[in-house]
This record gives C-alpha cells, sequence and structure tokens, in this order.
C-alpha cells in the first residue's frame, strides 16, 4: 500500500450564502491516477481551487498536507513552487506565442537576463517528445488542435517539476483519438512516477484509467473507491453521482407526433475561417409537429453548426440547400427571418450566447420578441412584467422576482430563463442546444418535463446533446452526426448507445 | 398568449413564494443596482452643497446657476449622444472636432452664404448625421473598432473644419442663433413679487409648476399602472418624499432663474433632449436593443436584434447631437472657431463614465450622464469661484473620474465574489 502524497482534511469553505464544500476529505496516494466524480456544482473545481491557492489558506478552513507537510497557499505560484499544478478546462495558451514560449511562459529560460532561445526550444522538444506531441517548438499554439494544444499543456507542467498533476475536464473537448492519446500519456507518467488527480464525467475514462475514485456530491465527499478492489462500474458511479436511480432521471412521456413542420434538403456549409472546409456535408432532416428529435455527434461533427446556420445563417459561409417549412420553402437570411417563420434556437453556451448577464428576468425573456411587446416602436413594460412573471412560474424559475439579474441565477434557472425567451417568441420549431449542459439533476428533470409539455403543445424540437443517455431518454427519434454528415437515423425503439455510436464515428467511405 | 405557456402543471407546485407586491420589499437585484446607480445623484448633491457652503452660496446665486447651465449645455447635450454609444460599447473620440466643423459649416451658411437660419441649421443637423453616419458605416458594417474609426475622425472632422473655415473665425451669428445659446425665454407676462425674493418671471414659474405637475402625474400614472399588473412599488410614503425632494430641487432653480433673466433657451431645449432621449433609451424597442448590444453582443444578435443597423443609427444621433451641440457653442461664442471644441469628447466621455456607466457597456442612463455632466461642471464653477488654478481644478476633475470608475469596478467584483 503505496503512502499518501496529498491530504485533504475536513475543507469547508462557504460564499456569502451557499457553502460549496462542506467537510470533504481526499487522499491522494502516491504515484496513482485519482479520479473526482461529481455533478456540475458538486463542488469538485472550487476543491481544486483550494488545493491550488485560488482560493488562499485563510479562506476556508480545514487542513492540506502535500508530502507529508501542512501547507498554506497564498495563490497560484505558491502550490506550483510544491509541484501541484492543475490543469483547466479552458485551455490558458497563448494563441500567437510558439509552442516553446508557451511552456516556458512565466518561467523562462534566461541567461544573463536574456532568453536563451537555442536552449529554450531545445528543452521544449525534449518535454514535447515525453508527452507525444509532434510539432516544430516554434510553432505558434493557435495553429494546432485542441488536443495537441492539450499536450502543450502538460508539457508545461513537466517543466515545472510537476508532482501533482490535476486535470479538469482534460478530454471535454477532444475527439476518440486524442482523448486516448491523452489517457495513454497519463499512464505512462504514472510509471514515472508522477501522480495525477483527473476530474471527468467520462465515466468510461475513469474506468479506464483511474486506480482510485472519490465521489463528491452537493460539495460533500461521498465515498472514495479503490477502483480494482471495489469492482467499481459506470452505474455504480451514477448511483453514487446522483444519489438516485438511473430510471428516473428522465420524465416517462409518449409523443403525439404529427405532420412535417420543417424540411432541410442538401443543407451544405462551409468553414468561415478555413476557405473550402465543408463544416456541413450535404445534410439532411425533417422534423415533425409535437416530436422531440435529437442530434448526436462528438465534438467537431457539427451539430452547432448544423443548427446555427439553419437559423438564420448565423453561422458558416457558402452555404447551399433548401429548408420547407410546412411544405412551402422559405429563405432564412438573417436570424430575425428565422424568428419571424417560427424558429428558435437555445444556444450551447448561454452564458456566452443566451443571456443578458447584466440584465434582469424580464428584460431577457422578451429579448427575442420586443415586437410582441410594443407598439409603434414603444415597449408596454408592465405587459412585459406580465409575460416574464408568467414565464417564472410556470417554468419554476427559482428567483426572488423577474427583477434579478440574470448573472446571479444558478444555471438551472439561466436555462429556465432562455428557454422562457424562446417560448414566448411563439416558435414552431425549437432547436435547444445542449439545453442541460452545466445545470444540476434535478433542474435537469424540470428541463426535460419543460420539453415534453412543449412537444404535446405541438411544437417539432430538435435537441442536441453530448450525452447519449440523455438523447435515448427523451428523444423519440435521433440523428447521429459524423464530420458534418448525417450518417443514421434512428427511432428510439431501436437506439443504442452503441449503435448510435457507430453512426457518430462512421468515416467517410 | 396564454397557450403559448407550456401546461407544466407537475412541476410548478413547488414554486418559491414571492414577497408580496406592495410591500416595502425590493426585489435584491434591483435594489442593489439602484443602490449603484442612485449613489451618483447622492454624490451631486454632497458636490453641491459642499460647495454652496465653500462660497457662501455664490454657487446657486441666481446669475451662476443660469451660468453653469448656459456654460456647460453643448458638453451635456454631447453626454447624451456619447451615453448611448458607450452603453453599446463602443466609444467616439471624434465629437469634439465634429462639434468644430458642424460649427463652422453653420457659421460659413449663415454668415458667408446668407442662408435663412432654420435652413441653415436643417442643413447642417442633416450635414451631422452624415458625419454620424460616415462613421458608423465602418464602425457598424466594416467593422472596424470604434477608438481607431473615431480617432481617424477626430483627425479627419478637425481637418474639415479647418477647411469650412478657411483656418479663421467666422462670425457674427444671426441673433436668432445667438439667443438660442445665450438668450433667456421672453417675460411676456411680466413679474410677480416674491416677498423677500423680489421679482420673477410669471411665465418661467409657470413653466417651472407645469413640469412639476406633469412630472408627478406622470409618475403616479406609472405607479398605478404598475399596481394594476399586480408588480410591487416602493411604498406610497417613499414615493411622496421621492417627488416632493425633486420638486424643491425644481423651484428651486426655477424661482432663482425667474429672478434672473428667467428661463435659458438652452435649458428648455436640454430637458426636451433629456426626457426624449430617457423614453428612447428606456421605452423603445430601439433602446432596448442598445442595451441588450451593450450586455451581451452575442446573445443579441442570436435574438434576432439587428446589431449593425442599431449601431450604424447611434453613429448618425451622435453626429446630429454633436452639430447641435456645434450650434449652440459656435452661437454662444458668436464666432465659428477651426480650434473649437477641443477636448469635448473627453468632458463628454468623462460624463458618460462619472453618470454610472460600465466600461464594458451595457449599463448606463441618460439622466446618469447628465449628472456626471453636472458634476464636473460645479467642480469647475466652485472651483473657479474660490479661486483656484487651472490645474487645480483639472487635478480634482480627474480624480473624481477615476474615483468613480473605481466604485463602480470595485462593486461589480464583490458582487462577482459572493456569488
Amino acid at each position: 500500500m503505496a503512502d499518501a502524497l496529498l491530504q485533504m482534511r475536513g475543507i469547508t469553505k462557504t460564499f456569502p450564502g451557499v457553502k460549496a464544500l462542506s467537510d470533504v476529505n481526499l487522499t491522494v496516494k502516491r504515484g496513482e491516477i485519482h479520479a473526482i466524480c461529481g455533478e456540475n456544482g458538486a463542488g469538485k473545481s472550487t476543491l481544486m481551487k483550494v488545493l491550488s491557492g485560488v482560493y488562499p489558506h485563510g479562506t476556508y478552513t480545514g487542513e492540506i498536507v502535500f508530502d507529508g507537510q501542512e501547507c498554506h497557499f497564498s495563490d497560484i505560484r505558491d502550490s506550483e513552487k510544491r509541484g501541484i499544478v492543475i490543469i483547466h478546462q479552458e485551455l490558458a495558451l497563448s494563441p500567437y506565442l510558439s509552442i516553446a514560449e508557451n511552456i516556458f511562459l512565466g518561467n523562462e529560460v534566461v541567461h544573463r537576463g536574456l532568453i536563451d532561445w537555442n536552449k529554450t526550444n531545445a528543452q521544449a522538444a525534449e518535454l514535447m517528445r515525453r508527452v507525444g506531441l509532434v510539432e516544430n517548438p516554434t510553432t505558434p499554439a493557435m495553429e494546432i488542435g485542441v488536443g495537441k494544444q492539450q499536450l502543450v499543456e502538460i508539457a508545461k507542467a513537466l517543466s515545472k517539476e510537476v508532482r501533482l498533476l490535476i486535470l479538469d475536464e482534460p478530454t471535454a473537448a477532444l475527439n476518440d483519438e486524442d482523448s486516448a492519446h491523452l489517457l495513454n500519456l497519463l499512464r505512462g507518467l504514472r510509471e514515472q512516477g508522477i501522480t495525477s488527480v483527473i476530474i471527468s464525467h467520462k465515466l468510461n475514462e475513469i474506468e479506464a484509467i483511474a486506480d482510485s475514485l472519490t465521489i463528491i456530491r452537493d460539495g460533500r465527499t461521498i465515498e472514495t473507491l479503490d477502483m480494482k478492489a471495489d469492482n467499481v462500474t459506470e452505474d455504480r458511479i451514477i448511483s453514487g453521482m446522483v444519489g438516485r436511480d438511473l430510471e428516473h432521471r428522465y420524465p416517462p412521456h409518449e409523443s403525439t407526433v404529427g405532420a412535417e413542420v420543417l424540411r432541410i434538403e442538401n443543407w451544405t456549409v462551409h468553414s468561415p475561417t478555413q476557405q473550402g472546409r465543408k463544416i456541413i456535408d450535404n445534410a439532411n432532416l425533417t422534423l415533425r409537429r409535437g416530436e422531440i428529435v435529437g442530434l448526436a455527434g462528438l465534438m467537431g461533427a457539427g451539430r452547432t453548426e448544423l443548427a446555427m446556420s439553419v437559423f438564420g445563417r448565423a453561422y458558416g459561409v457558402d452555404i447551399s440547400g433548401r429548408i420547407f417549412k410546412n411544405g412551402k420553402e422559405i429563405r432564412l437570411r438573417n436570424v430575425g427571418d428565422a424568428i419571424r417563420h417560427g424558429l428558435a434556437y437555445a444556444t450551447e453556451d448561454r452564458k456566452r450566447y443566451g443571456l443578458n448577464l447584466i440584465e434582469d428576468i424580464q428584460r431577457n425573456v422578451s429579448g427575442a420578441s420586443l415586437e410582441k411587446l410594443a407598439s409603434g416602436g414603444w415597449v408596454n413594460e408592465n405587459k412585459e412584467f406580465e409575460v416574464a412573471e408568467r414565464y417564472r412560474k410556470d417554468l419554476n424559475v427559482k428567483a426572488p422576482s423577474v427583477a434579478s439579474v440574470t448573472g446571479t441565477l444558478s444555471g438551472g434557472n439561466q436555462q429556465k430563463v432562455v428557454l422562457a425567451k424562446w417560448i414566448y417568441s411563439d416558435p414552431d420549431v425549437l432547436i435547444l442546444d445542449e439545453p442541460t449542459r452545466g445545470i444540476d439533476v434535478g433542474a435537469k428533470y424540470e428541463i426535460y418535463t419543460i420539453i415534453n409539455a412543449l412537444a404535446d403543445q405541438g411544437k417539432a424540437i430538435l435537441v442536441i446533446s453530448s450525452e447519449l443517455p440523455e438523447l435515448l431518454g427523451i428523444c423519440d427519434r435521433i440523428y447521429a452526426l459524423s464530420a458534418g454528415r448525417v450518417t443514421g437515423e434512428v427511432p428510439r425503439a431501436e437506439a443504442t448507445p452503441e449503435r448510435l455510436m457507430q453512426f457518430m464515428t462512421k468515416v467517410k467511405e | 398568449m396564454s397557450s403559448v405557456a407550456p401546461a407544466t402543471g407537475g412541476i410548478t407546485t413547488n414554486t418559491a413564494k414571492v414577497p408580496g407586491g406592495g410591500g416595502p420589499k425590493v426585489a435584491n437585484g434591483r435594489f442593489t443596482i439602484n443602490l449603484r446607480q442612485s449613489g451618483i445623484y447622492i454624490a451631486f448633491a454632497v458636490i453641491v452643497l459642499g460647495f454652496a457652503i465653500a462660497t457662501d452660496g455664490k454657487l446657486l446665486g441666481f446669475q451662476n446657476i443660469s451660468n453653469i447651465i448656459i456654460q456647460n449645455s453643448y458638453i451635456l447635450v454631447l453626454a447624451i449622444g456619447m451615453i448611448l454609444i458607450i452603453i453599446a460599447g463602443h466609444i467616439d473620440l471624434s465629437v469634439g472636432s465634429v462639434v468644430a466643423a458642424t460649427g463652422g459649416l453653420a457659421a460659413v451658411l449663415m454668415v458667408n452664404l446668407d442662408i435663412p437660419w432654420p435652413l441653415a441649421i436643417l442643413i447642417t443637423l442633416v450635414a451631422g448625421g452624415v458625419i454620424g453616419a460616415w462613421q458608423g458605416y465602418w464602425v457598424a458594417y466594416f467593422g472596424i473598432p470604434a477608438f481607431i474609426v473615431t480617432l481617424a475622425g477626430m483627425l479627419l472632422f478637425r481637418a474639415v473644419a479647418m477647411q469650412v473655415l478657411g483656418n479663421q473665425g467666422v462670425g457674427p451669428f444671426p441673433d436668432q442663433i445667438r439667443t438660442l445659446a445665450n438668450g433667456f425665454t421672453p417675460g411676456t407676462l411680466g413679474n410677480v413679487a416674491l416677498g423677500p425674493l423680489g421679482g420673477a418671471d410669471i411665465i418661467t414659474l409657470l413653466v417651472g409648476i407645469l413640469a412639476c405637475a406633469g412630472m408627478v402625474v406622470m409618475q403616479l400614472r406609472t405607479r398605478q399602472a404598475r399596481i394594476g399588473y399586480k408588480q410591487s412599488v416602493e411604498p406610497f410614503a417613499m414615493f411622496v418624499v421621492r417627488n416632493v425632494l425633486a420638486i424643491v430641487v425644481i423651484m428651486t432653480i426655477v424661482v432663482q432663474l425667474a429672478r434672473f433673466k428667467n428661463l435659458p433657451w438652452v435649458l428648455v431645449l436640454l430637458a426636451v433632449l433629456v426626457i426624449g432621449y430617457t423614453l428612447v433609451a428606456n421605452r423603445t424597442v430601439f433602446g432596448r436593443h442598445v442595451y441588450a448590444i451593450g450586455g451581451n453582443l452575442q446573445a443579441a444578435s442570436l435574438s434576432g436584434v439587428k446589431v449593425k443597423r442599431v449601431t450604424f443609427w447611434l453613429f448618425v444621433n451622435m453626429g446630429v447631437l454633436a452639430a447641435v451641440a456645434g450650434i449652440i457653442l459656435s452661437g454662444r461664442l458668436n464666432v465659428a472657431l477651426p480650434g473649437a471644441g477641443q477636448q469635448f469628447e473627453l468632458d463628454a466621455i468623462a460624463a458618460a463614465f462619472i453618470g454610472g456607466a460600465a466600461v464594458q457597456g451595457g449599463v448606463g442612463r441618460i439622466v446618469g450622464a447628465i449628472t456626471g455632466g453636472l458634476i464636473m461642471a460645479v467642480i469647475n464653477n466652485g472651483m473657479s469661484l474660490l479661486g483656484a488654478s487651472p490645474d487645480q481644478v483639472m487635478l480634482a476633475k480627474g480624480a473624481v473620474l477615476l474615483l468613480a470608475v473605481a466604485l463602480d469596478v470595485w462593486a461589480k467584483r464583490r458582487a462577482g465574489a459572493s456569488r
């Protein structure tokens, strides 16, 4: 039995009004890969911020013992000095700097006050070899893919003589090949004696790579499991994470499917940044009244791009193809056209694309349909209040009033505000891009209930999701997208994760 | 529209209780924002009071009040346009030069070409709009940051001003223009004795009383409508206190002006602009779209807001307001100078930021910008009355600007940390 490299004992961290962590314990053994699982908002990231000194000593209670010594980190530099390096989900590379410059950023190889470029590039090349990154060290970071950027981050960590490497959702943005490479790399680092903590939602990866696992729920440690000894399965992890049975994650629903509402034919979209590259290639889709249709695809398959290009050409250039609404061809030249023709698109990233975070609920709900509340250009604020208040109640938005600023709401409630905005625009077709990303289980259930209710009202719904169980749980029919092409269409009865995954990974013959 | 709402009966049962309407509790979010926004008015009151005491009341003397308004009217006009641009997340550095160019154009039209003054004003305003359209095109449709476009505009339109005026001052202006910029409403109905205060102009007093009555009626109607829609409103006592305070402030100024030379025409113009633009900003679809763009550009455009069009018209509007300021300024000086309006852009921008605009856009109010402008005006005027040197005045204004924005950033960081 290896001894403990890191022990966090009784960590409690309070924000005004919220207890983010409550008596959390974490023990990481020397030389292992330790996974941390928990739902979004469970407190994983907060725990890592406590560990790395983002929340300095004194702002939390409890103790951190690293390598037998109690630590009082006051900032990230402090923890990095001890060999604790955290790689965040959003990579922090400087796009215009070279790979080598990025690796040694803040830690430059200096000779008499000047940077020694030969040594920098040579050392970078050596680090890149260790992480299996085949590129020229002088290539700018923006020119390499996300998977390789992730490797640069790890190389950067290695340059700091890392002893405990923390990876926050390292494979979230990677394709399968890059993910596999990354996991192999972590195994290799383990052989070299580097201990890793990996935060991940991808349970299959955890199963494949982790030696032990700590589950966090609602800011508390639920359990720490030894992956081999305890014979941990995905279902086991999920039940620990959610604390409720799998079957009850989706509300039961029978759709009454009606006539065709929207048909997309031969839809082809080109990349706005890379000339000539097809992002969507000859896609055909049909949405019917009262039906919930899923759109599955791996990262980079073009799901969001497909939705946005249809939604008034909000993405892409050189778009060709035809759109039919109720059998009649329509042209959607801009977002306004799309809204007028009864389309709605609730974006994937609600903070960046969905909400005005400094405005209140009332003004966000009315955001896409101010014309409906106005006569002669003048907005009737009382009517607006009435509308927002009704949706706040109907969708159970947890906020004291519609005058609450949306930036202060939790993810689930923000998503409800986004939904309210689009429901009020009274669409016939609702495209929901990752409607439950980053929100907790209870709120997810409510969102599913709302989606079902909308379908019952006769709306055609397209749900884009990265989570296959979610699509299988709520959709009547699922399209699979791979590299911009629709590679499969599966009715609910025949859909299995394996079958969908086959379509999603299908490459051009 | 009730058919639009989904029948989510199953999940609405556990709706959180809302604090009862009509009670004194104000919703959290709105209240904190109001506190941050109203801080500026409290600061203004403190500054005015401080200088009034320090100057033995000279600051609030009738002639001085009149002077403050007339001397700063063009900055306040510019601040109205500027805050809208800042709310949308842009900036306009060219307004000082545009003031000179349009003022010069007005002078050439009226003085050199003898064009009747109403037509000349119209042409000048259109020219201001064209200048704004030029800048709006580059910002909105071509996608160059407003900072660069208007920095170029600052040079370009200064050059235009020099060209138009042939590098020399042009004047004098027709009487009507001078009256607009410098003059007062006529006392047709004569004076009335106000006891120890002496004689005061009846029309001015009537306008003041009508303005107050109008304000109270408007507010009462808004309040009644809100109650009708079961929205929470402030307690009636607070409503009364607020209105009484406003009436006292307005009538103090009006009485002082009535004792002096009646209402300055520029004050009438300013009042119309402030009311008009406040309504545009808060109650029109266009105004809402301006806030939406500044708050989250991507979300606005994905909600169907025509971002480019709105941005374009904001700059057109700024150009027209700059022309208004140009006419007032040259009318007041009675000569259009190629070097006029230097650093006006900085005063207007400072007014907007002191008045509560957010650096990132999305936040700000017309009344706030006016208050910000008045704070600078009062500091200017008060310190001059106290015999301070220009460098001291500049020091004070710079400190106030930095302090105001620092407070805003600090408040935001605290709000962010509490989540």
